[in-house]
Protein backbone atom coordinates (compact mmCIF):
# COMPACT_ATOMS: atom_id res chain seq x y z
CA UNK A 1 0.00 0.00 0.00
CA UNK A 2 1.61 3.45 -1.26
CA UNK A 3 0.59 7.19 -0.06
CA UNK A 4 -1.01 7.31 -2.77
CA UNK A 5 -3.61 4.10 -1.90
CA UNK A 6 -4.21 6.25 1.60
CA UNK A 7 -4.75 9.41 0.15
CA UNK A 8 -7.47 7.75 -1.95
CA UNK A 9 -9.18 6.04 1.10
CA UNK A 10 -9.42 9.22 3.03
CA UNK A 11 -10.88 10.95 0.01
CA UNK A 12 -13.16 8.57 -0.27
CA UNK A 13 -14.24 8.20 3.62
CA UNK A 14 -14.62 12.18 3.58
CA UNK A 15 -16.78 12.33 0.15
CA UNK A 16 -18.91 9.93 1.15
CA UNK A 17 -19.44 11.26 4.95
CA UNK A 18 -20.57 14.38 3.45
CA UNK A 19 -22.25 12.83 0.73
CA UNK A 20 -24.56 10.82 2.89
CA UNK A 21 -24.75 13.91 6.22
CA UNK A 22 -25.94 16.52 3.63
CA UNK A 23 -27.38 14.15 0.76
CA UNK A 24 -25.13 16.22 -1.59
CA UNK A 25 -21.61 17.53 -2.09
CA UNK A 26 -19.67 14.53 -2.61
CA UNK A 27 -18.88 15.79 -6.17
CA UNK A 28 -17.62 19.45 -4.24
CA UNK A 29 -15.40 17.33 -1.96
CA UNK A 30 -13.87 14.43 -4.79
CA UNK A 31 -13.10 16.48 -7.65
CA UNK A 32 -10.69 19.02 -6.45
CA UNK A 33 -9.26 16.14 -4.44
CA UNK A 34 -8.60 14.25 -7.51
CA UNK A 35 -7.39 17.34 -9.21
CA UNK A 36 -5.55 18.53 -6.53
CA UNK A 37 -4.17 15.41 -4.57
CA UNK A 38 -4.38 12.82 -7.10
CA UNK A 39 -3.43 14.64 -10.44
CA UNK A 40 -6.38 13.76 -12.83
CA UNK A 41 -7.37 15.97 -15.42
CA UNK A 42 -10.37 18.33 -14.17
CA UNK A 43 -12.70 16.94 -16.75
CA UNK A 44 -11.95 13.23 -16.37
CA UNK A 45 -12.25 14.01 -12.57
CA UNK A 46 -16.03 15.14 -13.06
CA UNK A 47 -16.74 12.12 -14.99
CA UNK A 48 -15.01 9.84 -12.56
CA UNK A 49 -16.40 11.56 -9.82
CA UNK A 50 -19.99 10.14 -11.26
CA UNK A 51 -18.83 6.79 -11.06
CA UNK A 52 -17.63 7.05 -7.95
CA UNK A 53 -20.53 9.05 -6.51
CA UNK A 54 -23.37 6.81 -7.74
CA UNK A 55 -22.40 3.63 -5.55
CA UNK A 56 -22.59 6.14 -2.55
CA UNK A 57 -25.74 7.71 -3.15
CA UNK A 58 -27.39 4.45 -4.08
CA UNK A 59 -25.98 3.32 -0.09
CA UNK A 60 -27.09 6.41 1.07
CA UNK A 61 -30.47 6.52 -0.14
CA UNK A 62 -31.22 2.89 1.37
CA UNK A 63 -30.75 4.36 4.79
CA UNK A 64 -33.32 7.94 3.42
CA UNK A 65 -35.63 5.19 2.24
CA UNK A 66 -35.76 3.12 5.55
CA UNK A 67 -36.33 6.30 7.58
CA UNK A 68 -39.60 7.22 5.31
CA UNK A 69 -38.76 10.95 4.32
CA UNK A 70 -38.93 10.43 0.41
CA UNK A 71 -41.59 12.02 -1.44
CA UNK A 72 -42.06 9.79 -4.34
CA UNK A 73 -44.37 11.88 -6.26
CA UNK A 74 -41.94 14.88 -6.27
CA UNK A 75 -39.44 12.67 -6.99
CA UNK A 76 -40.60 11.79 -9.96
CA UNK A 77 -41.42 15.15 -11.60
CA UNK A 78 -37.98 16.74 -10.53
CA UNK A 79 -36.08 13.18 -12.28
CA UNK A 80 -37.76 13.61 -15.08
CA UNK A 81 -36.30 16.98 -15.22
CA UNK A 82 -33.42 16.31 -14.15
CA UNK A 83 -32.63 13.65 -17.13
CA UNK A 84 -33.66 16.25 -19.65
CA UNK A 85 -31.06 18.08 -17.81
CA UNK A 86 -27.97 16.36 -17.57
CA UNK A 87 -28.44 14.71 -20.94
CA UNK A 88 -28.26 18.83 -22.11
CA UNK A 89 -25.13 19.43 -19.40
CA UNK A 90 -23.16 16.36 -20.05
CA UNK A 91 -23.20 17.31 -23.91
CA UNK A 92 -22.53 20.65 -23.20
CA UNK A 93 -19.02 19.30 -20.78
CA UNK A 94 -16.59 19.35 -23.20
CA UNK A 95 -17.85 22.56 -25.52
CA UNK A 96 -18.39 25.12 -23.11
CA UNK A 97 -15.67 26.37 -21.04
CA UNK A 98 -16.98 27.14 -17.49
CA UNK A 99 -14.99 29.59 -15.90
CA UNK A 100 -17.75 32.48 -16.05
CA UNK A 101 -20.65 29.82 -15.34
CA UNK A 102 -18.79 29.02 -12.22
CA UNK A 103 -18.78 32.12 -11.07
CA UNK A 104 -22.01 33.06 -11.85
CA UNK A 105 -23.27 29.47 -9.96
CA UNK A 106 -20.86 30.90 -6.85
CA UNK A 107 -22.44 33.82 -6.59
CA UNK A 108 -26.02 32.45 -6.64
CA UNK A 109 -24.75 29.65 -3.95
CA UNK A 110 -23.30 32.43 -1.64
CA UNK A 111 -26.63 34.48 -1.88
CA UNK A 112 -28.17 31.63 -1.31
CA UNK A 113 -26.61 29.95 1.57
CA UNK A 114 -26.58 33.54 3.31
CA UNK A 115 -30.96 33.26 2.88
CA UNK A 116 -30.81 29.85 4.79
CA UNK A 117 -28.45 30.53 7.65
CA UNK A 118 -30.44 33.93 8.33
CA UNK A 119 -34.37 32.29 7.37
CA UNK B 1 -43.94 21.91 -13.79
CA UNK B 2 -42.09 24.29 -11.23
CA UNK B 3 -40.39 20.67 -10.06
CA UNK B 4 -39.51 20.04 -13.38
CA UNK B 5 -38.07 23.28 -13.88
CA UNK B 6 -36.57 23.12 -10.89
CA UNK B 7 -35.11 19.11 -11.67
CA UNK B 8 -34.19 20.47 -15.61
CA UNK B 9 -31.91 23.45 -14.25
CA UNK B 10 -30.19 21.07 -11.87
CA UNK B 11 -29.80 18.42 -14.11
CA UNK B 12 -28.08 21.10 -16.37
CA UNK B 13 -25.53 21.56 -13.84
CA UNK B 14 -25.06 18.73 -12.13
CA UNK B 15 -24.54 16.98 -15.99
CA UNK B 16 -21.51 19.41 -16.19
CA UNK B 17 -20.25 18.08 -13.14
CA UNK B 18 -20.60 21.19 -10.95
CA UNK B 19 -22.74 20.15 -8.21
CA UNK B 20 -26.75 20.00 -9.07
CA UNK B 21 -27.48 19.36 -5.20
CA UNK B 22 -26.38 22.70 -4.41
CA UNK B 23 -28.96 24.10 -6.51
CA UNK B 24 -31.70 21.15 -6.53
CA UNK B 25 -31.94 20.68 -2.25
CA UNK B 26 -32.05 24.91 -1.48
CA UNK B 27 -34.86 25.39 -4.24
CA UNK B 28 -36.60 22.57 -2.87
CA UNK B 29 -36.01 24.03 0.80
CA UNK B 30 -36.64 27.55 -0.18
CA UNK B 31 -39.02 27.54 -3.63
CA UNK B 32 -40.88 24.01 -2.98
CA UNK B 33 -40.97 24.33 0.97
CA UNK B 34 -39.33 20.55 1.80
CA UNK B 35 -38.33 20.26 4.78
CA UNK B 36 -34.17 19.79 4.45
CA UNK B 37 -34.34 15.94 5.05
CA UNK B 38 -36.79 15.62 2.44
CA UNK B 39 -35.10 17.64 -0.02
CA UNK B 40 -31.77 15.82 0.57
CA UNK B 41 -33.37 11.93 0.15
CA UNK B 42 -34.92 13.91 -3.48
CA UNK B 43 -31.25 14.94 -4.24
CA UNK B 44 -29.86 11.75 -3.65
CA UNK B 45 -32.93 9.41 -5.15
CA UNK B 46 -32.66 11.68 -8.13
CA UNK B 47 -29.11 11.51 -8.78
CA UNK B 48 -29.46 7.82 -9.28
CA UNK B 49 -30.69 7.93 -12.83
CA UNK B 50 -29.49 11.36 -13.66
CA UNK B 51 -25.67 10.35 -13.20
CA UNK B 52 -26.69 6.76 -14.79
CA UNK B 53 -27.46 8.68 -17.54
CA UNK B 54 -24.33 11.31 -17.54
CA UNK B 55 -22.23 7.88 -16.40
CA UNK B 56 -22.83 6.58 -20.25
CA UNK B 57 -22.21 9.70 -21.89
CA UNK B 58 -19.09 10.15 -20.13
CA UNK B 59 -18.00 6.48 -20.95
CA UNK B 60 -18.74 7.04 -24.35
CA UNK B 61 -16.35 10.04 -24.46
CA UNK B 62 -14.03 8.31 -22.54
CA UNK B 63 -13.48 10.80 -19.64
CA UNK B 64 -13.70 8.51 -16.56
CA UNK B 65 -10.53 7.13 -14.59
CA UNK B 66 -11.61 3.91 -13.37
CA UNK B 67 -8.16 2.61 -11.98
CA UNK B 68 -8.68 4.81 -8.81
CA UNK B 69 -12.49 3.69 -8.31
CA UNK B 70 -11.72 0.38 -6.44
CA UNK B 71 -9.42 2.23 -3.73
CA UNK B 72 -12.06 4.65 -3.23
CA UNK B 73 -15.37 2.61 -3.37
CA UNK B 74 -14.89 0.52 -0.11
CA UNK B 75 -14.10 3.99 2.15
CA UNK B 76 -16.80 5.98 0.25
CA UNK B 77 -19.37 3.49 1.30
CA UNK B 78 -18.46 3.22 5.02
CA UNK B 79 -18.23 7.04 4.92
CA UNK B 80 -21.88 7.44 3.18
CA UNK B 81 -23.15 4.90 5.58
CA UNK B 82 -21.42 7.28 8.73
CA UNK B 83 -22.71 10.18 7.20
CA UNK B 84 -27.11 9.04 6.49
CA UNK B 85 -26.54 8.23 10.05
CA UNK B 86 -25.65 10.82 11.49
CA UNK B 87 -28.13 13.05 9.05
CA UNK B 88 -30.80 11.02 9.93
CA UNK B 89 -30.31 11.86 14.12
CA UNK B 90 -30.22 15.85 13.69
CA UNK B 91 -33.35 18.04 13.66
CA UNK B 92 -34.36 19.51 10.25
CA UNK B 93 -33.28 22.96 11.15
CA UNK B 94 -30.35 22.30 12.54
CA UNK B 95 -29.37 20.33 9.24
CA UNK B 96 -30.28 23.33 7.28
CA UNK B 97 -27.68 25.67 8.47
CA UNK B 98 -25.08 23.31 8.46
CA UNK B 99 -26.44 22.38 5.27
CA UNK B 100 -25.87 25.78 4.57
CA UNK B 101 -22.68 26.76 5.81
CA UNK B 102 -20.89 23.98 3.67
CA UNK B 103 -22.81 25.69 0.67
CA UNK B 104 -20.94 29.04 1.72
CA UNK B 105 -18.14 27.23 1.38
CA UNK B 106 -18.51 26.08 -2.00
CA UNK B 107 -19.82 29.37 -2.96
CA UNK B 108 -16.44 30.62 -1.77
CA UNK B 109 -14.27 27.88 -3.66
CA UNK B 110 -16.11 27.86 -6.86
CA UNK B 111 -15.31 32.24 -6.60
CA UNK B 112 -11.49 32.13 -5.34
CA UNK B 113 -10.66 29.36 -7.55
CA UNK B 114 -8.39 30.06 -10.33
CA UNK B 115 -9.53 28.87 -14.31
Amino acid sequence: MHFKHIKLIAIGLITGFINGLFGSGGGMIIVPALVFLIGIKEHKAHATAISIILPLSIISTFFYLKADIIEFNIAFYVALGGIVGSFIGAKLLNKIPAPLLRKIFGSIIIYTAIRMILK
Amino acid sequence: MKLFIIGLLSGIISGMGIGGGSVLIPSLVLIASLNQHQAQSINLIVFIPISIIALIVHIKEKNIVFKYTKWIVPSGIMGAILGSMIALKIDAYNLKKYFAIFLLFVGIYELIKKR
